[in-house]
């Protein structure tokens, strides 16, 4: 039982990842097998601390992210990646993400309370 | 590239969760009492001591810095500029405690990699199980008769920025003001263009008839479209009435502090105030520990910034080779969150995670004239390197919105320091 373990660990996270982004995800065996000090978006999330505030409780003129609804924060940031939506910085950091990331990064921000 | 990051967030979650269900009571350690010792207590270190804390509050974390203020670079150019005063830019460390970080104001002389250990000036010797090194910059002797006091470099923020800002408000008006910016690598690339604009605001409203004269010894800097078009926009630059005078290709060989001239290979040029930024090398511990290499500078990792010189030794920000990073603040924080991240995972013995880095970078031309630099980074698992996402980032337009973006600059400010200290 112990060894079996963890080739069922990697079967079903492969499995659960594709189907939880089967639209985009070609590439779930691409995907480090497993790792347990972050879960989805925050690693990227945590970039934009430095300019939007420690889990998006900003203390300046850049919009805080705490809480917003992921709909909002994905909408926002497909829009600034298209220039849909005019920005100072935004347009050009949004470019450096996927859908997939950009919806990470959304559903952290909308998680916290 | 991007394909396997991104691949990484569709199963991440999935993953993790699991992970923490098969694996919790078999393969994976606990971190549970490890110690990490943190050297430096800047931009790195201090958000490297904040995240290894946050994503494993189990784990003994100390952070070990010699002094017990802080006055941040980014700022200081303002402080130069007469924009703030020092007491705005300047920190404490005694808010580290409520985030159950143990801090040490003490003197590191020595790193034992073999056993573990950390030498204090204090006299104590401290072990770890990983350590994080975050020392900064130190300065070469490439400028002979170099002299702090006479020609204060202002590149580690602090009496040295009160220096300079005392000896600008001293010199009379129609005085001349020579800076020499270093030649690369160094910290904070548009630093030095940041710096001759905040003392041409300050001779602008203050002392109308002095000049600012550059002497680089490189043919280029960072944002140099933005920082001329700046300078033309509020200082007269390329008229027959510029204030600054941007000298490229120019080497300062030699200062003479009797006289307070700089030698160049061409001319003499004297200054009234002067401001030399000698070239730059891994802060001193890096050098005493053995974690550089002949660069001057210490390799490690990509994904963890672990040493590729001593195993269990990580080595964050300036003094890192992270190209293509920049030594910067903002690269400092993300590098600090990718390592804290892989500390744990190494510390747990779980897969180091996939990294993600973003650099902001923002400068002030005049008070209500700010620019900016971005850019997105990801593993290139190819070649094991960092790489810039192809197609992001990149510099404000010429036609960008310059008063929004001094705003956004105080509000980077606010919450990258917020961060640290808050």
């Amino acid at each position: 039982m112990k060894k079996a373990l963890p080739a069922l660990a990697i079967a079903m996270a492969s499995l659960l990842g594709s189907a939880a982004y089967a639209a985009d995800a070609p590439a779930a065996a691409d995907a480090p097998p497993h790792q347990s000090v972050d879960a989805g978006g925050d690693a990227i999330a945590r970039t934009c601390f430095g300019c939007h505030g420690v889990d998006g409780v900003s203390r300046g003129a850049a919009p805080p992210l705490k809480g917003l609804p992921a709909s909002y924060l994905e909408q926002a940031m497909t829009n600034f990646k298209s220039g849909a939506r005019p920005a100072t910085i935004m347009d050009r950091i949004a470019k450096g993400y996927s859908e997939g990331e950009i919806k990470a990064m959304a559903d952290y921000f909308a998680s916290l309370k | 590239m991007s394909i396997s990051r991104r691949g990484f967030v569709k199963a991440a979650g999935a993953a993790a969760a699991l992970s923490t269900m098969m694996f919790g009571t078999h393969n994976v350690r606990a971190a549970s009492g490890s110690k990490v010792i943190v050297i430096g207590g800047g931009f790195g270190g201090v958000i490297a001591a904040k995240y290894i804390k946050r994503l494993d509050p189990s784990i003994d974390v100390t952070l070990i810095e010699a002094s017990t203020t802080y006055a941040t670079c980014p700022g200081s150019n303002w402080v130069i500029g007469g924009l703030r005063p020092m007491s705005s830019i300047t920190f404490d460390y005694k808010n580290l405690a409520g985030h159950g970080i143990t801090v040490v104001h003490d003197y590191v002389t020595g790193i034992d990699a073999g056993a573990k250990t950390v030498t204090l000036e204090g006299g104590n010797t401290m072990s770890y199980d990983r350590l994080v090194v975050s020392p900064g910059v130190d300065f070469a002797d490439n400028v002979a008769g170099y002299d702090a006091e006479k020609a204060p470099h202002a590149w580690k923020a602090g009496p040295q920025t009160e220096l300079l800002r005392s000896q600008l408000e001293a010199m009379p008006d129609g005085g001349t003001f020579v800076i020499s910016p270093p030649p690369n690598p160094f910290r904070c690339p548009p630093g030095p263009a940041e710096r001759i604009s905040m003392v041409a605001h300050y001779f602008k409203t203050h002392k109308p008839k002095s000049k600012i004269i550059a002497l680089d010894p490189k043919g280029k800097f960072s944002k140099q479209g933005l920082f001329v078009q700046g300078w033309k926009d509020n200082y007269g630059f390329g008229t027959d009435n510029s204030m600054i005078e941007y000298r490229h290709d120019t080497k300062v060989n030699a200062f003479n502090a009797d006289t307070m001239t700089l030698e160049t290979d061409v001319d003499d040029i004297k200054a009234d105030v002067a401001c030399i930024i000698p070239a730059q090398k891994a802060g001193k511990i890096a050098f005493t520990a053995g974690l550089t290499n002949d660069s001057g500078w210490c390799p490690v990792s990509a994904t963890s910034f672990e040493s590729t010189i001593h195993a269990g030794i990580h080595v964050i920000g300036d003094a890192s080779i992270a190209s293509p990073l920049p030594k910067s603040g903002y690269a400092a924080n993300s590098e600090a969150k990718v390592c804290a991240a892989a500390v744990v995972a190494m510390l747990k013995g779980v897969d180091v995670p996939e990294p993600a880095w973003v650099n902001t970078c923002y400068s002030l031309v005049a008070p209500n004239y700010g620019i900016s630099v971005a850019a997105v980074y990801e593993i290139n698992h190819a070649d094991g390197k960092i790489a810039s996402v192809k197609g992001a980032g990149g510099l404000t337009p010429m036609d960008g919105n310059r008063m929004l973006e001094a705003v956004f600059a105080e509000s980077w400010w606010n919450n990258i320091t917020g961060e640290m200290f808050g």
